[in-house]
């Protein structure tokens, strides 16, 4: 009755967020006195997860899961969960977790609660704190089924350290044939996806078009952020969709989010709500999202921007 | 091609979000409430299919009489029928367990829902849905073209999008980009004249118990002011993010 963690992986090498659910489970697993069973399909290294808090990983090594697939990979986690007995099973919020848990809850009988912040506030009933509203709210929700997935939201809970060891056991669960089949993927390599950064800097109408976007991109290539853009940009054609962040686009929970030259209407400030540290740059002292955030500067972003560049560049260069 | 659009009642995107009830309750007072804008893509995209390829659109809601007027909304912008199932929308579960009574009911080819309503944000019930009625299932989806029974379908995933060949009966959980902002239809007045005289069917719920129940809401914890930086003095919030924030 162990607890079971899918951990993530791209190709081969886990992702940070594979440690973090595994912290995670290790946090659940103690307090209801069992060990956590970590899944990981075609990853390397597998008995890393040991250093987070995993006693055992069921290690999956199959081509037909080279790409990642919502059904075959729901179907391989719930073969696993029921080999184990596990009574609850975490995920990430990853776009690939988000998928493929529906599918899973359906096959395991199970309550399923995403977007959760911290562990069980009680584990009788089984009680867990999410977000709701689009982060202007928490719900503290209980899962009334024998068998609980809980979906944590990204970077709420951290990588923490431990120092047992993972045993390791070749697992092959038994794949369904799958209606959807992956034709091609259009991703960049070279930059940070949102979902995974700890450091989101995001631009606005303030920058005033597209040729501008240069000194954002800088300033997050110094910090290892992803970039990101408020609904007008997007809308307008100025970056791609998959930049824009908020209420009806994507939800950032980042440690650090910098919002330049956006002014913060409220479906914005919604969907980055959940992010850690704050911080603005914006001409109008009066933009409401100097009320959000927890840092900022009243100025004009063309001079503002380069200038932190500059200074973050010396920073990381003293500190490295 | 018969299309089931799903439509959530939600509150509108500006809504300040106030509870009643020692907490257990959202308020609705005051509060505007309108299509979940994720289904409002979705709806939009059917209608294209309805005119461009002859489909019929049906949208259907699980709740009760308050959420008519958004299903007539729905009917204004163009849908030919409403479904309403008659119980309140208490867990993804059940809602997905109501919603696939209807699509069996109804022998729909392709339900279109959104990726998650923008008050409880579960993003679960199309892929619950498509589980239980034994569809494909495509979520963040940003792009969908429909070619006799073959599907072509565009992804949103971290970092990028992908492609996939599919076909239906198919679940489709989108968001913008399905179709653009600007392709978005507010009813005009001979829409709504129309939307009243559509049929609106109330059907009776099948049993479906919730799996999970919300015990309390609670606000975030007030934030304390913002620390205001000098624009000649940026090393100050070098200083301030890595000393004080610790975020660098």
């Amino acid at each position: 009755m162990s607890v079971l963690v899918y951990t993530e992986s791209e190709q081969g090498k886990f992702k940070k967020a594979a440690f973090e659910v595994v912290s995670y489970a290790k946090a659940v697993a103690d307090q209801m006195g069992t060990s956590v069973t970590a899944v990981a399909v075609n990853a390397d290294n597998a008995e890393s997860l040991g250093n987070y808090g995993a006693s055992k990983v069921l290690s999956i090594k199959n081509d037909g899961l080279s790409k990642f697939n919502a059904k075959k990979y729901a179907a391989a986690i719930e073969d696993a969960a029921k080999n184990e007995g596990a009574k609850v099973v975490v995920l990430s919020s990853s776009a690939n977790s988000k998928y493929l848990a529906p599918l899973l809850a359906v096959g395991l009988d199970a309550g399923y609660v995403s977007n959760v912040v911290e562990v069980p506030s009680s584990t009788s009933p089984f009680t867990v704190k999410r977000t709701a509203f689009t982060n202007k709210a928490f719900a503290n929700t209980e899962i009334n089924t024998d068998v609980k997935i809980v979906g944590i939201s990204n970077n709420s809970f951290g990588l923490v350290e431990s120092d047992g060891s993972a045993s390791v056991e070749d697992f092959s669960p038994s794949i369904p044939d799958s209606g959807v089949t992956v034709e091609s993927v259009d991703k960049a390599s070279d930059k940070v996806a949102i979902a995974d950064a700890e450091i989101v800097v995001s631009g606005g109408r303030g920058l005033k078009g597209p040729e501008n976007w240069g000194m954002v991109e800088e300033l997050a290539e110094v910090l290892g952020a992803a970039t990101a853009c408020s609904k007008p940009v997007s809308d307008l054609g100025w970056r791609p969709h998959s930049e824009h962040v908020g209420q009806t686009g994507k939800p950032v929970a980042a440690n650090l989010y910098i919002a330049i030259g956006i002014s913060g209407a409220i479906q914005h400030l919604a969907g980055i709500n959940a992010s850690k540290v704050k911080v603005v740059i914006n001409t109008d002292p009066e933009a409401p999202f100097f009320k959000a955030a927890d840092y900022g500067i009243v100025g004009d972003a063309f001079e503002v921007v380069p200038k932190l560049t500059e200074k973050l560049k010396k920073f990381k260069a003293q500190n490295a | 091609m018969k299309i089931l659009v799903c439509i959530s009642h939600v509150p509108d995107t500006t809504s300040k979000i106030n509870f009643t009830d020692n907490d257990t309750k959202f308020d609705t007072n005051g509060v505007q409430f309108v299509i979940n804008p994720n289904d409002e893509f979705g709806l939009t995209r059917a209608m294209w299919f309805k005119e461009k390829q002859g489909a019929s659109v049906d949208v259907v809601n699980v709740g009760g009489p308050e959420t008519e007027p958004t299903l007539r909304k729905a009917l204004a912008i163009g849908a030919d029928t409403a479904i309403r199932v008659n119980t309140p929308a208490t867990d993804g579960f059940s809602v997905a367990k109501q919603l696939a009574n209807v699509v069996k009911d109804g022998g729909y080819d392709l339900v279109i829902a959104g990726r998650e309503s923008i008050d409880y944000n579960g993003a679960m019930v199309p892929g619950m849905l498509a589980s239980m009625v034994d569809a494909n299932f495509v979520t963040n989806c940003i792009n969908l073209e429909i070619d006799g029974t073959n599907a072509k379908a565009v992804r949103e995933i971290d970092g990028g999008k992908e492609t996939v060949s599919t076909s239906l009966p198919l679940v489709i959980a989108g968001q913008k980009g399905l179709v653009e902002e600007s392709d978005l239809r507010i009813p005009n007045m001979r829409g709504i004249m129309m939307a009243r005289k559509k049929p609106l069917k109330v059907v009776e719920p099948t049993d479906a118990t919730s799996e999970t129940s919300t015990a309390s809401f609670e606000k975030p914890a007030p934030k304390g002011d913002v620390k205001l930086v000098d624009a000649d003095n940026i090393d100050e919030l070098v200083n301030l993010l890595h000393n004080e924030a610790k975020v660098i």
